[in-house]
């Protein structure tokens, strides 16, 4: 194969992070923007997540923060005219688009090449059928199985391979649609649902038990070809690989299997002609060791960037130098430096990865895991010994675990729930081994292999023991190098954690720190990437000392932080590199930049911990540790790192708690005579009752326990109140309430800023474009704020000013406003970066964090950045999963439920929010739109639809609604309600498709059951679905006007240039 | 039971270690004495008692610690495996690569008590102490394995005494069959196995191909035998202590009958034409070896276990490199240019490793 000549090259993204495709892909675009600028090549990038790494200046060479869909891209590519466009990096988002642009002849048409794998071999991998028939040439086995097109020959299909089966979409990320059906019923229902979104089903023979296994494999031109690690799924098969939990490399695998499968992996690969990178998953039949392969993705994937963080190995920089023409053998191992690329890694630890879910904080969502994903993030362990890394890996999921023994859940039928998984499932086999179960009942139950089980066990047994036994140095030693915390042992001895620690370091029990070197020591490596263990005696390398800082990155994705705060912590490294400073970065999220070695000069893959950050600062006696970068975890770690003695660099820790602290930040506001929303901290419902009829209802309360469903909700009544403080959530002097006034009809604004020794630096005033009420986090985001008067922006700011100054910030910091008929309210101060500093440093063309960076050096920047009036306005939109989430009701509220997001810019706000909202994978496609309204809200609606319906839309309406347009002179279309049993009704407008719009707002007195089907029912059917009277009002004006759609689009650097 | 070898210590003061079938496993302080003066420690199983020397070498693979443990070429040597967890899947007959485990010591981070496989007859101290062979366990295998690849393989010995151990004078290892044995007699072509502790699964590569194979001792001259190819195995040990068979090959060479040489065959194969051979200073033992093919340019990770190779400028006249290191670009296989004789240094059989090149005993099917 020919090198080719390649000068301009695009490289399509992912959008906003979503279930089944989070921050995994800014690590593989990344890469591949690197391999692409070492080559010389023009790169330009078409992602709208604004907080990534990849969009960044000193990345590509152009991006465009633009929507992912073909109208667009076709569009951007006629414009760049680039001679390739890269297709693998951008997860299946950017494959799927890849395959209509080709399929609408685009590429033909302008003479693009798409390198790598051919279009034809990604067909045969995405189309289930065609993958059969072609793997099968070289004799790779398939599970048995059926194309089905309608629900009728599901039925026949399903009864002929007998239940239980397996239904499957084709053409779908993370498994969404697919699932083990045990009767004809569920079958009807599923299939159903799947096929207003594919064409075609698959019905297979299910697997129940079987292992479930998978190779990366790598292949260039020439046909070389490499699996880099294989991995194994604790949960056999019916768990989506994206919900278990993975060990790598395999561990029950005899040499005979581990090698068979591989040997199928690149017989297979090499049959369908994959170029770059892909992976290939097995089921593997414990008994006898025959397999089924069950998919191959013909791209970077999830698991590829799991893959690259456990063996060190760049996958997605490799896989486009071969996309490129170059051979493996051509490519040196970074790592090394020395050996070639064309080799496969050999690890001497084993890396533990565990899905972090978050489905508590989604209303009505069901806790069982199976062949859908529904997590939002993982970490990754390393260790020595199984117990080490997966204790380790418990930690790092940051949900209030801190070992396998120590967990926070009440559990109450353990075996139900290893039977059924649910998120928890690991602490039901702890829990299930304490009241007396073996490992045999919990195989039975589980199919999970005894060498898991057997490891699980004897955590158990090691914790009895640790109850039982004086913690001698011996029982100390194994303790640690079966992972336990210095605080869980301190809690079973009834000690406190630093007297563990001092015991500890007295008896010369510490972790060693051990590099990743690709090669297990077989060959001299100078890499950076370390982990820590306390199953060795020497270290691989010696502290930097005073001359590095400590970076704490930002721990697993979930909902509430994502690639902001990798993005955050990955400029941090690079300001405090770019000073000359040597860089330590922490972090455990195997999906993120800030974990591939090359950013720092030093990486250590670990638990963001006290204990663990402790151990590190011990050891690399460094100038000082930041912790106001990573997000919230990194800024719960202030204080105890503070009071232990550890330098923190910027504010002052006991200043980030008068923040934190809602005591202490609330007496500040009340010295500094700064208005706030009334509050109370109650421990009686009868002190509860008192408060909320002095200040009116609604409230918000935050319980500091929650039995169940989310920790923050807002309640209309007493009654509410009453109900919601017995049922899910405790109220007790243990377990104290706090209720807080609930401002309605009100703004928010936000001022992101970085100060120096209180003194303000910069800053950036955006507004929400809802009302309070819902979470920053899921908000809509305009920056600059367009509606604002010039006095509010005045006092906010004046405002910021008596806080930092009273804070004495040094560094980043974020301040929440409501603001209601002129009045101002702080409802909160973040003394942090805060999700939204990607955003308004981009927008701005000012980096916030390299600015925070360098007041945390001590630069004061002494003149303050102008950051008021720009000529374009950028959006910033919510990405939400509530497709993926079975039963959540997809609401915006108090409590956060977005797992991502995405920005745009545009000449006005109208341009900005409608291709923002395109971006979070949104499309209107056709002209009819459904509106539900509550009576507060239906008046803000009629000038929007009169004049679709000027346009020829057709807009439905539910009565109250239709009759309200009626009167104002809108003619609607009625649909009955769901519960009127009447035709037409919305139930069969909206699974017939006759809707290409929902608009639901829910009413805060009187929401209905009917309005959660609705809701429901078009997230299911697919349709887009608006649930705020405020941006539901602002879609239906961009859909009125037509020169929305025929603009050209523009590339960030056209709007802001610096 | 816990699984890793500091619990066991633990575990044995209330009452005793007992493994999942009941049997006691006491541990005991243990170490690693190297010939330069260096000792890593660790515990012993309480069955281990004394003193057990061996060459200290190290192995990267993940899997096929059954493999290798039986393998002949690793007689005489004490193996440190440098993945940390060792016996997952327990001990299965049909993985064994000879009659016997060849080592003369082991050492792992973690030996598994818990084995789990459905094919699993006993774990991996069972099986140890059923043959008496020592293993030390917890010791920091990175450390150990940087340190020999610092300075070399060296002697060491495995010791539970307090006392400096005399470092063992090694005899070169000889493991060979003791009678020639004639495998499917039934077929007409005939290769000869020259045995010098040949891996199982070279005859059973072989027994795939349509040949009868006499399997043949080291010392046994077999070139006025009725034959139409040979085979020189893999052996333990430095290639110059075998003068016998390489004086057997040198008859074979002018016989001109197509050759295959694997590992120590093909160090024997170019001392035989006139190459020299040296030691590598920590050798190659893993299954991650990268190899390319000098004419193709194709490139094969492969299964290595050999402390020599062959010195390239030492080649004679008619011989070129067939493959290459791509780590170290030392030599990995030669060929002769007209005469169907080749030899690889890397394991085209694998058990343990990956099965690449497994296409290698076609081609040499093909040359008969």
């Amino acid at each position: 194969m020919k090198k080719m000549v390649v000068k301009k090259a695009v490289i399509l993204g992912s959008g906003g992070l979503r279930i089944g495709q989070a921050g995994e892909f800014d690590y593989s675009g990344s890469q591949a923007i690197k391999a692409l600028k070492e080559e010389g090549i023009e790169t330009i990038l078409i992602n709208p997540n604004i907080a990534t790494v990849q969009t960044d200046r000193d990345m590509a060479d152009r991006v465009y923060f633009q929507p992912l869909n073909s109208q667009t891209v076709t569009r951007i590519l006629e414009r760049e005219r680039p001679d390739i466009v890269l297709l693998g990096f951008g997860g299946q988002t950017a494959l799927n688009l890849g395959l209509e642009l080709h399929d609408k002849g685009v590429f033909k048409r302008l003479g693009i090449r798409l390198p790598g794998t051919p279009i034809e071999s990604i067909k045969a991998t995405e189309d289930r059928e065609l993958f059969k028939a072609t793997v099968s040439q070289v004799g790779t086995k398939t599970a048995r199985s059926q194309p089905v097109y309608s629900v009728e020959e599901a039925s026949a299909a399903a009864k002929d391979i007998g239940y239980p089966i397996m239904v499957r979409a084709g053409y779908s990320l993370g498994g969404l649609g697919s699932g083990r059906i045990d009767n004809d019923q569920d079958l009807r229902q599923k299939a159903g649902e799947a096929f207003r979104a594919v064409p075609q089903l698959l019905i297979e023979e299910f697997l129940v038990g079987w292992k479930e296994i998978e190779y990366e494999v790598v292949r260039d031109g020439a046909g070389n070809t490499i699996t880099v690690c294989n991995m194994e799924n604790l949960d056999p098969m019916g768990v989506h690989t994206g919900e278990s939990i993975v060990v790598a490399p395999s561990q029950t695998l005899t040499n005979r299997e581990y090698h068979h499968l591989r040997e199928v992996a690149i017989k297979t690969i090499n049959h369908l002609g994959i170029i770059g990178e892909c992976n290939i998953q097995y089921a593997l039949n414990p008994a006898n060791g025959d397999y089924r392969v069950i998919e191959v993705n013909a791209r970077l994937s999830r698991s590829s960037a799991l893959a690259s963080k456990a063996t060190g190995y760049p996958l997605a920089f490799v896989a486009t130098k071969l996309m490129l023409g170059q051979r493996l053998s051509d490519i040196t191992n970074t790592v090394t430096g020395s050996t070639s690329a064309f080799f496969e890694p050999a690890l001497d630890y084993l890396a533990v990865k565990i899905p972090r879910w978050d489905l508590s904080k989604l209303k009505s969502s069901d806790h069982h895991i199976g062949s859908e994903m529904k997590s939002v993030g993982e970490v990754m362990a390393l260790g020595r010994s199984f117990p080490e890394a997966l204790q380790k890996a418990i930690r790092m999921l940051n949900t209030g675990a801190r070992g396998l023994t120590s967990h926070p859940y009440s559990i109450k039928d353990p075996l139900d729930e290893v039977q059924h998984a649910t998120d928890r499932r690991l602490f039901a086999i702890y829990e299930a081994f304490k009241q007396g179960s073996s490992v045999a009942k919990i195989h039975e139950l589980s199919n999970i292999d005894n060498w898991f089980l057997e490891h699980l066990a004897n955590i158990c047994r090691l914790e009895a023991d640790i109850r039982k036994q004086p913690l001698d140095k011996e029982l100390l030693r194994q303790a640690k190098q079966m992972g336990f915390a210095d605080r869980v042992i301190a809690d079973l001895k009834g000690l406190k954690e630093e007297s563990v620690r001092r015991k500890r370091l007295q008896l010369g029990i510490q972790p060693v720190i051990k590099q990743i070197d690709t090669l297990a020591g077989e060959f001299e490596a100078s890499t950076n990437y370390l982990y820590m263990t306390y199953h060795g005696d020497a270290d691989d390398i010696s502290p930097l000392g005073s001359k590095a800082a400590v970076v704490v990155g930002s721990g697993p994705y979930c909902i509430g932080s994502s690639v902001e705060f990798d993005w955050c912590a990955v400029n941090t490294g690079k300001t405090l590199r770019g000073r000359g400073w040597k860089t330590i970065m922490v972090n455990s999220n195997p999906e993120t930049v800030s974990t591939d070695f090359d950013h720092s000069d030093r990486l250590y893959f670990e638990e963001l911990t006290l204990e663990r950050l402790q151990d590190i600062a011990d050891y690399e006696k460094p100038h000082g540790i930041v912790v106001s970068v990573g997000g919230q975890i990194a800024n719960n770690l202030a204080l105890p790192l503070g009071k232990a003695g550890y330098p923190i660099l910027g504010t002052a820790p006991e200043q980030i708690d008068r923040a934190e602290n809602r005591q202490k930040f609330s007496a500040m506001l009340n010295s500094l005579g700064i208005d706030q929303p009334v509050w109370e901290e109650v421990t009686t419902l009868a002190k509860a009752k008192a408060f909320a009829s002095k200040v009116g209802y609604p409230v918000i309360i935050r319980p500091s326990y929650v039995l169940s469903g989310g920790a923050m909700n807002v309640v209309i009544n007493e009654k509410e109140l009453a109900m919601y403080l017995s049922e899910a959530a405790n109220v007790s002097p243990d377990h104290p309430v706090v209720i807080s006034q609930f401002i309605t009809n009100s703004k928010e604004i936000e001022i992101d800023g970085v100060a120096h020794k209180g003194r303000l630096q910069i800053y950036a005033i955006s507004e929400h474009i809802e009302n309070a009420g819902v979470h920053s986090g899921d908000a809509t985001v305009v920056f600059p704020a367009q509606r604002l008067y010039l006095e509010t922006v005045r006092r906010a700011k004046l405002i910021t000013r008596q806080i930092i100054s009273n804070l004495n910030i040094t560094g980043p910091f974020n301040v929440q406003f409501i603001a209601k008929d002129n009045d101002l309210k702080v409802i909160e101060c973040n003394v942090r970066a805060s999700r939204s500093f990607p955003f308004v440093s981009k927008v701005t063309g000012h980096n916030f964090i390299a600015i925070a960076t360098e007041s945390i050096l001590g630069k004061d920047a002494k003149t303050e950045y102008r950051t008021l009036e720009y000529d374009y306005v950028g959006v910033k939109s919510p990405q939400f999963s509530y497709n993926r989430l079975k039963g959540a009701d997809p609401v915006a509220g108090v409590e956060m439920a977005s797992t991502g997001e995405v920005a745009c810019f545009g000449e006005n706000i109208q341009e900005a929010f409608y291709a923002s909202w395109l971006a979070t994978e949104q499309k209107v496609k056709d002209h009819a739109i459904f509106l539900s309204l509550p009576d507060e809200h239906k008046h803000k609606f009629v000038e929007e639809a009169a004049e679709l319906v000027k346009q020829g839309w057709t807009v439905f309406s539910t009565p109250g609604t239709h009759a309200y347009m009626k009167a104002h002179g809108v003619k609607t279309s009625l649909l009955h309600k769901i519960s009127e049993k009447t035709e037409p009704s919305i139930k069969s407008a909206i699974t017939g498709q006759k809707i290409s719009l929902a608009v639901n707002v829910p009413s805060f007195n009187n929401d209905t059951k009917d309005g959660y089907i609705i809701r429901r029912l078009a997230i299911d059917s697919h349709i887009p679905l608006m649930t705020n009277a405020e941006t539901g009002r602002l879609l239906l004006r961009c859909l009125a006007d037509p020169s929305l759609t025929k603009r050209e689009p523009k590339a960030w650097q056209d709007y802001v240039k610096t | 039971m816990y699984t890793g070898p500091k619990q066991l210590a633990a575990h044995a003061k209330q009452d005793g270690n007992r493994s999942e079938r009941g049997d006691f496993l006491i541990m005991r302080k243990a170490r690693l004495a190297l010939s330069d003066g260096q000792s890593f420690a660790g515990q012993t199983p309480e069955w281990v008692d004394g003193e057990f020397g061996g060459e200290v070498v190290f192995n990267t693979g993940m899997t096929g610690y059954v493999e290798s443990l039986t393998d002949p070429s690793y007689a005489n040597q004490i193996l440190v495996f440098t993945y940390p967890l060792i016996g997952n899947y327990g001990v299965q007959p049909e993985d064994t690569e000879s009659d016997k485990i060849q080592v003369s010591g082991v050492v792992v981070n973690e030996a598994a008590l818990a084995a789990s496989h459905s094919g699993s007859q006993a774990t991996l101290l069972e099986w140890l102490k059923s043959q008496d062979i020592p293993i030390l366990i917890g010791a920091d295998t990175r450390a150990l394995t940087k340190y020999l690849r610092s300075r070399g393989t060296m002697p060491g010995v495995i010791t539970t005494r307090i006392r400096r151990p005399a470092m063992p004078n090694l005899a070169p290892a000889r493991v060979t069959i003791g009678q020639p044995t004639t495998y499917n007699k039934e077929r007409r072509k005939k290769i000869v196995l020259v045995d010098c502790g040949t891996k199982e699964n070279i005859v059973r590569s072989l027994k795939q191909l349509p040949v009868q194979i006499i399997r043949v001792p080291l010392d046994y001259d077999y070139t006025n035998d009725d034959y139409d190819g040979v085979v020189l195995s893999n052996g333990p040990g430095d290639p110059t202590d075998y003068p016998e068979t390489i004086a057997i090959t040198k008859k074979a060479l002018r016989a001109g009958k197509p050759m295959f040489g694997i590992c120590l065959g093909t160090q024997m194969m170019a001392l035989a034409a006139g190459a020299k051979t040296y030691k590598l200073p920590y050798g190659h033992r893993g299954h991650n070896q990268p190899c390319i093919e000098t004419g193709t340019k194709r490139c094969y990770i492969t299964s290595q276990n050999h402390g020599y190779a062959i010195d390239e400028k030492s080649l004679p006249k008619g011989w070129e490199v067939s493959f290459r290191n791509l780590n170290d670009q030392s030599v990995e296989g030669i060929r002769h240019r007209t005469k169907p004789f080749f030899s690889v240094q890397f394991h085209p059989e694998a058990a343990p490793g990956p099965t690449d090149t497994q296409w290698l005993f076609e081609t040499f099917k093909e040359l008969l």
